[in-house]
């Protein structure tokens, strides 16, 4: 029962990855007992589990997720949204609104309009069905400050850490509201351009170095040594004027 | 149309040298380049002798028109163009018969290499675009595609590569270029999964008996191997190239 790669190895599709009693995980296909790679990325192997860790791959909805989306189109009940998904999702009225939704009275493009962005959750999804959003919940609806960046959806996971601990470091060195998409996209909204500035810059270090192992701290370091130069900076300029 | 491409008199020489240097079961130079459009979600580029091809990649995403969506898995849909430079008399750039049935030959070759069932009512737009051309340029279009494709992050059960063989003057080739195509005996393209051990696309314009058939068939095969190495290469130096950038990066930032 061998394993034809060793761990963090790049394969192709198609490549022969493991033989015999081991599992197919993620971006992996098992056939006449053969385990293939699906996707270019990393491959990896935990006890009997082999599976490959995708450098390029599109957001799949799934039930639960939370995901940034734009709005592309008001409807008689409801909104249309791009998730960066195959599919577009559907918001129903009556997911915006806390009571009854009633056509006569209520205006849709007041509450969204074409080109809002939102922070929402799946709450249906299958094969048959497009995904349906609801923003009934605390930390969702509209965007109304900050920014929001893109990154590959497959490195979500890093960007947020063994339970949180990446995006805990960024929003307490910068002091910045971050909420992650599990579509790929990241509002950041700060107190100052400076501080979502410094936020961007560090997911982007670790959309950057994603396979690389110790990122947490050199992340801190990087932010710290950012933080610093900036107060040496006001310092400086401060002086002056006091004296 | 003839003046500048003068047949030779022969095409292969007593020694087995064929019109443009190569021996009989040679290939013609390869170079691929993954990701060459920044705008695509997958690309790839290749030059295979005097071809130039590229090919770009878009989705799953939403299908429209929307009748053409299926209920059970993506649809994939090709376009095979040639330029209307690509070739040495000025062609129409209307699709020509010849060009949708190669549309059609190409989509059938790469659909059983992907796992459309995934992505069921969605659409996988494929275009392969041939910038300059001489013979062969569907192998070259399907070799580049399954490489756009999996640049594009879509699961595949295994890279498709293709190579073309055949009989000029008597003698059995590797890889024909045009003007053996146009004064051969017989062309017969391939194209081979080769993790998988499957032909997706045979065909075969000319005349073989059934002993060289199989020859010509096994020609292709080794043809379509080599290719596929080839291919693995030129996907994984797309990411081995970012990570080196990334150590030197990495290594700067330390000595600072």
């Amino acid at each position: 029962m061998p394993v034809f790669y060793e761990n963090k190895q790049l394969v192709t599709p198609g490549d022969l990855v493991a033989e015999n009693d081991y599992i197919s995980g993620e971006n992996t296909y098992k056939e006449n007992n053969k385990i293939y790679a699906t996707r270019v990325g990393l491959f990896g192997h935990e006890d009997k589990r082999v599976y490959v860790v995708a450098l390029k791959a599109f957001y799949l909805p799934a039930v639960g997720d939370t995901i940034i989306g734009k709005v592309l189109e008001v409807t008689l009940g409801g909104w249309v949204v791009d998730i960066r998904a195959p599919y577009v999702a559907m918001l129903r009225a009556s997911d915006a609104l806390e009571r009854s939704f009633k056509p006569q009275k209520d205006d849709l493009p007041s509450i969204f309009d074409v080109g809002d962005t939102l922070v929402a959750k799946i709450v249906a999804y299958d094969r048959t069905r497009d995904p349906l959003l609801t923003v009934l919940e605390r930390g969702l609806g509209k965007i109304a400050r900050g920014q929001v960046i893109e990154i590959t959806p497959t490195k979500i996971p890093r960007v947020i850490g063994k339970q949180g601990s990446m995006v805990n470091t960024i929003k307490q060195e910068t002091g910045c509201q971050i909420t992650i998409g599990q579509n790929g996209r990241i509002l950041v909204s700060g107190k100052s351009p400076e501080d979502e500035r410094l936020a961007i810059m560090a997911i982007r270090k670790i959309e950057e170095e994603a396979h690389t192992s110790g990122l947490t701290d050199r992340v801190t370091e990087m932010l710290r040594k950012q933080k610093d130069e900036k107060s040496k900076k006001e310092v400086n300029e401060n002086v002056p004027k006091e004296t | 149309m003839k003046t500048s491409q003068k047949k030779p008199e022969k095409l292969i020489d007593e020694k087995g040298i064929r019109s443009d240097g190569r021996k009989l079961d040679e290939m013609r130079q390869v170079k691929i380049e993954v990701g060459a459009l920044s705008n695509a979600d997958g690309s790839a580029y290749i030059e295979m002798g005097k071809n130039k091809i590229l090919a770009a990649v878009y989705g799953p995403r939403e299908i429209h028109p929307k009748h053409q969506a299926l209920p059970d898995r993506a649809a994939l849909r090709c376009r095979y163009h040639m330029a209307p430079f690509s070739v040495q008399e000025r062609k129409s750039p209307a699709p020509s018969r010849r060009e949708q049935e190669l549309s059609k030959v190409i989509r059938e070759s790469l659909e059983p290499s992907i796992f459309s069932e995934y992505y069921p009512r969605t659409a996988i737009d494929l275009f392969i675009e041939v910038l300059q051309a001489d013979g062969g340029t569907r192998c070259a279009g399907i070799t580049a595609a399954s490489l756009a494709l999996a640049d594009a992050g879509i699961p595949m059960r295994d890279l498709v590569s293709a190579c073309a063989a055949g009989k000029v003057e008597g003698r059995l080739v590797l890889d024909l270029n045009d003007v053996e195509d146009k004064g051969g005996e017989a062309d017969m393209p391939v194209a081979y999964m080769p993790n998988y051990n499957a032909i997706t696309l045979l065909q075969m314009d000319g005349m073989l008996t059934g002993e060289e058939f199989e020859t010509v068939l096994n020609m292709g095969l080794e043809g379509c191997k080599q290719i596929s190495q080839l291919q693995k290469e030129a996907l994984k130096s797309k990411y081995t190239a970012v990570k080196e950038d990334e150590k030197e990066e990495s290594e700067e930032e330390a000595a600072e």
